[in-house]
């Protein structure tokens, strides 16, 4: 490039490899007065030279018209790829934070009502379905019963005594200094019966199940798989949710229950090993401490847990936005929001049992 | 005679124990069309894929700008690829990211261009496909014609020496279609492209085509000029010109 008599001349190639240098070199001699831009000497051209050549005539404030000198390879190339005259692409316009904050408020109304109906929806299918097993698939419920509970049972074994090994040997250090080892025993039997044991299933589940749940339905909203479903006459949420529901709905009280004595099996194993109690004296005491209510109590809110994490895998599932992208989306908010509410309905459970309100 | 830009000799694709591609030869020449016919499942998008190396050929050599890219270690090939446009059979647009944005990437990834140049370029891309309205959306908001659209632009970001389109008028209406065959004469011409392309399309094998290359249960059956393949006395290929289907 090369500036001389109030114009600049190109000569080789006008491409993408020459075109970075070219532009620091403009830089350098674009405030002397520059009337035309000579391309004549050009040999080769692309698409990034002629948005070279349009920058240049924009920041010189030059028409295209009157300034450029361009031989017939420029000339043809200009003629395809220069975008003067290329209307402006639309702009996304930023909404202020009123705007924005009535517009989360409206989402999150129409949210709670979709929720609603969907809990309606899903608890009237669940029910009919009981009776009434047209619109489902044959074998569904034993289908999903073996994926949410017999292949969730290794791993919610394996954490529960885990946990159960850990809950003793922490106590066990503290009740040790008072000589009252054995409240290990009393401290096992409720804690799992009654918090741990629901709690730690209904988190597998969530991240198991859950997750699952979201995601099957939102790729099934994304490759139009639910449309067809309508169009078929099928009511999606009775073919494809309420299976869930009902495996879900037997599974959840043998997971528990699983998880609760493995749990205090972990425990008995440190009482017998490292606090010297007889297994005998250890499963004595347990029957003593609890009551038939704290396992109807454990039992009872695992259901609940069950269920809020059907009907939020679903919800959002149903409620996904964009393709591949939508769907790893939904799944993780179903994920987080299926842990909150279970913690949530739980500490709800301890109000109301404990505080008797 | 030209110089062959890919040459393909006795490349073997398999998946598993199955032979989908049975020892190729085939020539693409320089700024011409190339279109790869065949029926469904006989191995067009394999073959493409196996060039391109998204899938290891069993074996046999493929020559691309007189290079052998099937040894060739991944830092090497990245250069070819960087001189490849590739329109894939459903767009393969990222679907996080906007219209803008996924063009963006090869110009932001293979040059040093300014970032006004490249918004010239990607103006003036997605105008040539007539998405220039379209810039701010993301691939989810768009139909299958625009996400095809919007792919090629892509695809021609970078001006590539090399255009490979696997079935761009598949989903497209007939005048877009018409359009987009006059566009990639259109960058044929001033680009010099070389450009390969899989399509079914008869009126759009007319227009555009330059070679044909016919291929049946993954064996080469054909390949030559367009007239060539129009009195050719194999059947396969003959039926298809006459009566336009497999």
């Amino acid at each position: 490039m090369e500036y001389r008599e109030q114009s600049l001349f190109f000569d080789g190639e006008l491409t993408k490899h020459t075109v970075p240098a070219l532009s620091y070199n403009f830089a350098q001699v674009k405030n002397q007065l520059i009337v035309t831009l000579d391309l004549r000497m050009v040999t080769k051209i692309d698409s990034a030279g002629i948005a070279f050549i349009d920058e240049m005539l924009l920041q010189l404030d030059l028409e295209p018209g009157n300034s450029l000198y361009m031989n017939e390879i420029v000339k043809t190339a200009y003629n395809t790829f220069t975008s003067v005259g290329i209307k402006q692409a639309k702009i996304v316009v930023k909404e202020d934070h009123f705007t924005r904050l009535g517009s989360a408020f409206i989402i999150f109304l129409n949210s709670i009502k979709d929720g609603i109906s969907l809990i309606a929806d899903i608890s009237y299918w669940s029910f009919v379905g009981i009776f009434n097993k047209k619109g489902q698939r044959k074998g569904s419920v034993i289908q999903q019963a073996l994926f949410i509970g017999v292949d969730a049972l290794g791993i919610i074994a394996l954490l529960s005594m885990i946990l159960g090994l850990i809950l003793a040997l922490q106590s066990a250090a503290q009740l040790r200094q008072f000589g009252a080892n054995i409240f290990v025993a009393d401290l096992m039997g409720v804690s799992m019966v009654t918090e741990m044991g629901p709690i730690l299933t209904a988190i597998i589940l969530a991240g198991r199940s859950g997750s699952s749940i979201a995601s099957e339905i939102a790729t099934m909203k994304v490759t139009e798989e639910i449309d067809a479903l309508k169009m078929m006459a099928i009511n999606p949420i009775r073919y494809i949710v309420v299976p869930k529901f009902h495996a879900i709905t037997i599974c959840i009280p043998l997971l528990v229950t699983a998880s609760t004595l493995i749990g205090i099996f972990g425990g008995l194993i440190i009482a017998v090993t490292y606090l010297e109690l007889s297994a005998t004296v250890f499963v004595n005491r347990i029957f003593e401490v609890l009551t038939f209510r704290d396992a109807i109590i454990g039992l009872g809110k695992s259901y609940f847990f069950a269920w809020v994490i059907v009907i939020i895998g679903s919800y959002y599932g149903f409620n996904v936005k964009g393709g591949a992208e939508g769907v790893g989306k939904v799944t993780t908010q179903a994920v987080v929001a299926s842990i909150f509410w279970v913690i949530i309905l739980d500490a709800i459970n301890s109000l109301i049992f404990y505080f008797k309100i | 005679m030209k110089k062959p830009i890919i040459s393909i000799k006795n490349l073997v694709a398999k998946y598993g124990e199955e032979t989908i591609l049975d020892k190729i030869s085939m020539d693409i020449f320089p700024q011409e069309v190339t279109v790869i016919l065949g029926g469904s499942g006989c191995g067009k998008t394999t073959l493409i894929k196996n060039i391109l190396k998204l899938y290891n050929p069993y074996s046999g050599s493929v020559k691309i700008f007189d290079e052998e890219v099937t040894t060739m270690d991944e830092q090497e090939f990245d250069d070819i690829l960087s001189k490849i446009g590739m329109l894939f059979q459903n767009g393969a647009l990222l679907n996080s990211l906007s219209i803008y944005d996924n063009v963006a990437i090869p110009l932001e990834q293979h040059t040093a261009l300014p970032k006004k140049i490249i918004d010239k370029m990607i103006k003036v891309k997605l105008d040539l496909v007539n998405l220039s309205h379209a810039v701010n959306m993301i691939p989810s908001e768009l139909s299958g014609g625009m996400k095809k659209r919007a792919a090629l632009a892509r695809a021609i970001a970078l001006d590539p020496d090399i255009l490979i389109c696997d079935e761009p008028s598949a989903g497209l209406d007939p005048l877009t279609s018409a359009n987009l065959d006059e566009l990639i004469l259109k960058l044929k011409d001033l680009l010099n492209m070389t450009i390969v392309i899989v399509t079914h399309e008869l009126a759009s094998i007319h227009r555009i085509a330059d070679r044909i290359i016919f291929l049946d249960n993954g064996k080469l059956l054909f390949s030559g000029t367009l007239e060539e393949a129009k009195q050719t006395d194999i059947v396969e290929v003959r039926t298809f010109f006459e009566v336009g289907t497999f």
